[in-house]
């Protein structure tokens, strides 16, 4: 007979850009899979992990048309005016719902970041690229971000 | 009838989703929950979402770019 109880499907996401609309892609998605029931789980790396120190949550340059700043505060401008919500709410609410947030280890020494660098209420887990492997192979939805 | 109204006028993607999800965890089963808003791609989604989450679409209605959505948990 085995287990009938259906586990939720899973997302699994790393981030490995710290530019801005990226991290935002990466929460609206993942909120989005939480939204709809099921688990979900983002993986910080390389320069994501730089939004994860203390107060770098909304720091990352814009991936494109950055513009020393000038494109950055265009699309703030206009994602205000959308009453778009902010990193902070959206991982919030991505935690809330039951997302987790893992750092990566490994790359943490490569960036030259401590644990006390980074902003301990938000991080769940510290993991490396086992923790990784085995959160996104039973993932429906993996994405590097 | 409504056992819990959330407002999300003026909340755009993913915030309607989010704050259903956050309501429907909040009531019991059989409760019903209305979601107002005006974000017109949630219109779309909150009964994909309510389809995915197992739970009932009781009902949809919609007046001047305002819409209003039951679900039984």
């Amino acid at each position: 007979m085995g287990d009938d109880i259906k586990k939720p499907d899973k997302s699994t996401i790393i981030v490995h850009s710290g530019d801005m609309d990226k991290i935002y892609s990466a929460l609206i998605v993942s909120n989005g899979a939480l939204s709809m029931g099921m688990e979900a789980s983002i993986f910080f790396t390389f320069w994501g992990l730089q939004r994860l120190q203390t107060g770098g949550l909304e720091k990352g340059p814009l991936s494109k048309m950055h513009f020393l700043g000038l494109g950055k505060w265009m699309i703030k401008g206009r994602m205000k005016k959308a009453n778009v919500a902010s990193l902070e709410r959206l991982l919030n609410d991505f935690r809330e719902l039951g997302g987790k947030v893992i750092a990566c280890e490994m790359t943490m020494e490569i960036m030259g970041i401590d644990k006390k660098d980074l902003n301990q209420d938000i991080i769940d887990e510290y993991g490396a690229v086992g923790t990784y492997v085995n959160e996104a192979r039973d993932s429906k939805i993996t994405l590097f971000i | 009838m409504v056992d819990l109204k959330i407002d999300v006028t003026g909340e755009t993607c993913p915030v309607p989703l989010v704050e259903l999800r956050k309501a429907l965890r909040k009531v019991s089963p059989g409760e019903i929950v209305e979601v107002v808003g005006t974000h017109q791609a949630s219109k779309k989604e909150i009964p994909m979402a309510v389809e995915a989450l197992g739970s009932e679409l009781v009902d949809v209605e919609e007046k001047d770019g305002v819409w209003k959505i039951k679900i039984r948990k």
